[in-house]
């Protein structure tokens, strides 16, 4: 009885020391504290409104081939993109000359052969506000030229604020990117 | 004018003002620790964030907790004993300050020599737990009356054991003045008294956890039972008596067991105050390390270890040291 209440107490000091080595190597151990606002870590898997990709050679410039794929596929319709052809280029003349509609080289792939001239990018604008982040645009993009942004601060007071020129925000962050 | 003062209380006066000093000053170091440490045990910052650049990892922390307990409203609950319930911070914090007096800090860092001087810290830290039964009863308050009740059955069960050990050592060294039971360790850790009574060291420091109220023993002040206990209706500066008084008294605890244990301010090379506060803190940080360790026991659990373990335990030490002395 005596033995059995001794071992018992005796047991119950040692884990008394086991607990203390415990929390002794939490205090040891790094933290897994985030210091958010100075340390954002978790924004891989963001989804956040759509951004152009730079294309490899320019980062001043997008990959869009002004496909106009993601226009069509947005269900809340709030992509609109303005491309123009470049007028050296003289296979793309049979056409009609303006450029400048949307809809221009509608799926370019079938209809171009070898010397078609690539239509160039003007402008992409995105109305966030209509924006639903279903991601159809991105999977659509048979050019890889669209993504999503990791950009979280989206807060403003008016409608206006959510309108993104994506193409200058392009340019912006590759002169940044630069300095 | 000044030559007509008595030099005795001038004396006393500085000291005063200088332990106030020190119990101040030790109370901001202890926050900030006991902060500090809970984080990193928990495997996160702490206070962080306080101060401006050139004050990193929150070391304003302390300060902006004393401003704010300071700025806070005080005010009587309703129905309270009024007098009673502004007298109870009071009773707490003024003992603690006058323990400090007695320490011997360094070799010739003393307020007052004097040969009562263990007595003396008995003694006032025993008020505190008048102080607690008063700020529980006058507070007018269910949690804050359990809060003093328990703290009254723990601080009377615990005062007996912490009694008995310290009367090992005075019967060791037939003296109560504490400077003469530093003075008679050695200078290094196998000429402390820690060596002839390991027994009496953790009995005294478990008992010194109960008697301070920290954890795993802080029922009187128990958060997820009684709200805050004695203290659930003080707010303000009068709460932050108790608080500087929670931790005055964890000080004065250490010290103890430092003088009585650990060879007070000797140690290797030259003794000094440096060794008196390497030992206290680190004291400290075992309480500390302790109070974020372990869960807080029950009552009935509480009690059982006081009268089970410690005084039978403290009488069986008690009786050996004598029987030592004897032959």
């Amino acid at each position: 009885m005596i033995v059995k209440s001794l071992s018992e107490t005796l047991s119950g000091m040692w884990s008394l020391l086991v607990g203390m080595r415990v929390t002794a190597g939490n205090f040891k151990s790094p933290q897994i504290t985030v210091h958010y606002p100075r340390q954002v870590t978790n924004l891989d898997g963001y989804r956040g409104h759509i951004e152009l990709v730079p294309s490899d050679e320019d980062p001043t410039k997008s990959k869009c081939i002004a496909c106009s794929n993601c226009v069509r596929i947005c269900p809340g319709a709030c992509i609109s993109l303005k491309a123009s052809k470049p007028k050296k280029k003289a296979a793309a003349e049979k056409k009609d000359a303006p450029g400048t509609e949307t809809e221009t080289q509608p799926e370019g792939k079938k209809e171009a052969p070898p010397k078609k001239a690539k239509p160039e990018l003007q402008s992409f604008v995105l109305d966030y506000n209509y924006c639903c982040l279903c991601g159809l645009c991105v999977e659509s993009c048979p050019s890889g030229a669209l993504r999503y942004s990791s950009d979280v601060y989206v807060a403003g007071f008016t409608r206006q604020e959510f309108v993104y020129d994506l193409l200058s925000r392009l340019q912006y962050q590759a002169q940044k990117k630069e300095q | 004018m000044i030559e007509a003062i008595p030099t005795p209380f001038i004396v006393i006066f500085v000291g005063l003002l200088a332990v106030m000093a020190f119990v101040g000053l030790n109370a901001v170091v202890l926050v900030y620790l006991e902060r500090k440490i809970a984080g990193f045990i928990h495997r996160r910052p702490g206070p962080y964030e306080v101060g401006p650049p050139c004050f990193p990892h929150g070391i304003l922390q302390p300060v902006a907790d004393g401003l704010k307990l300071v700025g806070k409203q005080i005010f009587t609950p309703k129905g309270a004993d009024s007098f009673l319930y502004w007298l109870a911070p009071m009773i707490s914090i003024a003992p603690a300050i006058v323990c400090f007096i007695v320490i011997p800090f360094g070799p010739h860092l003393q307020v007052i020599n004097t040969n009562v001087g263990l007595i003396l810290i008995l003694a006032f830290t025993g008020i505190n737990v008048l102080a607690l039964c008063l700020a529980g009863w006058a507070s007018q308050n269910k949690y804050g009356l359990i809060g003093a009740a328990r703290d009254i059955s723990q601080g009377v069960a615990y005062e007996i054991p912490l009694l008995l050990v310290v009367l090992s050592i005075v019967f060791m060294t037939g003296t109560f003045n504490l400077f003469d039971i530093a003075d008679g360790q050695g200078a290094w850790p196998w000429q402390w008294y820690i060596v002839y009574q390991p027994l009496a060291f953790i009995l005294f420091f478990i008992c010194a956890l109960a008697e301070t109220n920290r954890n795993p023993f802080d029922l009187p002040e128990a958060e997820s039972e009684l709200t805050a206990g004695f203290h659930t209706e003080y707010s303000g500066m009068a709460f932050a008596c108790f608080f500087l008084a929670e931790y005055a008294y964890m000080v004065v605890a250490a010290c103890i067991m430092a003088i009585l244990f650990l060879g007070g301010f000797q140690g290797p090379g030259a003794p000094g105050i440096w060794w008196f506060l390497a030992k206290i803190y680190v004291l400290l940080l075992i309480m500390i390390w302790i109070r974020w360790t372990f869960p807080r026991v029950r009552f009935d659990q509480l009690l059982n270890i006081c009268w089970k373990w410690l005084i039978p335990l403290a009488v069986l030490n008690l009786l050996i040291t004598l029987a030592v002395i004897a032959l």
